[in-house]
């Protein structure tokens, strides 16, 4: 229990922490953080439910004020700001890179992570936060899809990071994969 | 670790938390169901009064904080001004601005600590059936600490690699400080437990 608590708290802080990285601007002027690694790593090291609970945790503090979010962003509005759905989206993104990372053992743990942050990380997250997206500005899906496309390959890239980290993790720290223990 | 609470004491720090938070459930449903243009404008007014009443430091802060939304507000602009629907297009950005500059007037008037025990009410039924919400008031304690921890650590990784290398640190940290936090967190949930558990 103490433990459990303990590894959710830590989570949660680590999205928060790797929220205060610095952007780096991809090659054709994309900005990205590194925030959404944090949410791919709480789904591939802690699994589906302790992952999705250290992501509630992360996204419950933002909402009662603090400025946890990447550029020091936080507080009630981000929760009707137009990117409401990729909030919304990050316990789900958690949740299914979680479920297929605990499942699906007959492949190598890094192409398994990788492949899971990619389906939670990009097809889910960005799936619920286009459709936010689309709500908010009242634009059809497509057009709302336009408008972040050119994160995805920033994304793409994430996903490989969480897989390889989760296995090198697994090498370490065998006992703190919870995904896989 | 700063809360977005704003310093500048006005009258709304003292109502109650939960009271303002179910106001601003209701206000954004109004918002988002409302389609009249001069609905809009005059809620914008009214936002923008009740963010100048506290004073022009007030104003600025609250103002800044709705600057995040510019990239926004100009594809909004350049669509509508596209397609030719102008006045749809001036409600979108207007509900955009009031929906967020409401919600951010709730964060900047309400004390980390009442929204805490708003949280602790809220989950007053899960005690009622017996189940123990220690463990999330003191998980909210812990992230709230462990977050500068985590970030003093990351910094100083940075720092002993900008110490052995001329190449930025990218992400071949992330291994490194991904360890120091698991250590972390296997020490402090050993001192809980020594502490008499959850």
């Amino acid at each position: 229990m103490e433990r459990n608590v303990a590894l959710i708290a830590l989570f949660a802080a680590l999205i928060a922490a790797l929220g205060l990285i610095p952007k780096v601007t991809l090659g054709f002027g994309v900005p990205i953080t590194a925030q959404s690694l944090g949410v791919m790593l709480c789904g591939t090291v802690l699994g589906a439910r302790r992952g999705t609970l250290a992501v509630l945790l992360f996204l419950l503090l933002v909402a009662i004020g603090l400025p946890l979010l990447a550029g020091g962003r936080g507080g009630l509005g981000v929760f009707t700001s137009p990117t409401v759905g990729f909030l919304v989206g990050f316990p789900l993104a958690a949740f299914v890179t979680g479920l297929i990372t605990e499942r699906w053992r007959a492949a190598p743990l890094t192409l398994v992570a990788g492949i899971a942050a990619a389906v939670g990380g990009i097809v889910v997250l960005y799936g619920v936060g286009i459709a936010g997206l689309a709500l908010v500005l009242g634009k059809s899906l497509p057009e709302a899809a336009l408008l972040v496309a050119v994160f995805i390959p920033g994304d793409m890239l994430k996903a490989a990071v969480a897989g390889m980290l989760t296995s090198a993790l697994a090498r370490a720290r065998p006992a703190a994969v919870l995904s896989r223990s | 670790m700063i809360s977005l609470t704003s310093p500048v004491e006005t009258r709304a720090h003292h109502w109650p938390a939960g009271a303002k938070l179910a106001a601003l459930c209701v206000a954004t449903m109004v918002l988002f169901a409302a389609q009249s243009l001069i609905f809009h404008l005059a809620v914008f007014a009214a936002l923008l009064a009740l963010y100048a009443a506290p004073g022009a430091v007030f104003l600025r802060a609250g103002l800044r904080r709705l600057r995040v939304l510019w990239p926004f507000l100009a594809i909004i602009f350049l669509w509508h001004l596209i397609t030719q629907t102008p006045e749809q297009g001036a409600v979108i950005a207007l509900r955009l601005l009031t929906a967020v500059g409401l919600a951010n007037l709730v964060t900047m008037t309400t004390r980390l600590s009442d929204m805490i025990a708003v949280i602790r009410w809220l989950a007053t039924p899960l005690r009622r059936l017996g189940l123990s919400t220690a463990a999330l008031e003191l998980s909210i304690a812990l992230v709230i600490r462990f977050t500068p921890a985590l970030a003093a650590k990351g910094g100083q990784l940075a720092q002993s690699w900008r110490a052995r290398s001329r190449r930025r640190p990218g992400w071949r940290i992330i291994l490194p400080f991904a360890l120091l936090a698991l250590d972390d967190a296997d020490h402090v949930a050993e001192a809980l437990k020594a502490r008499g558990g959850i």
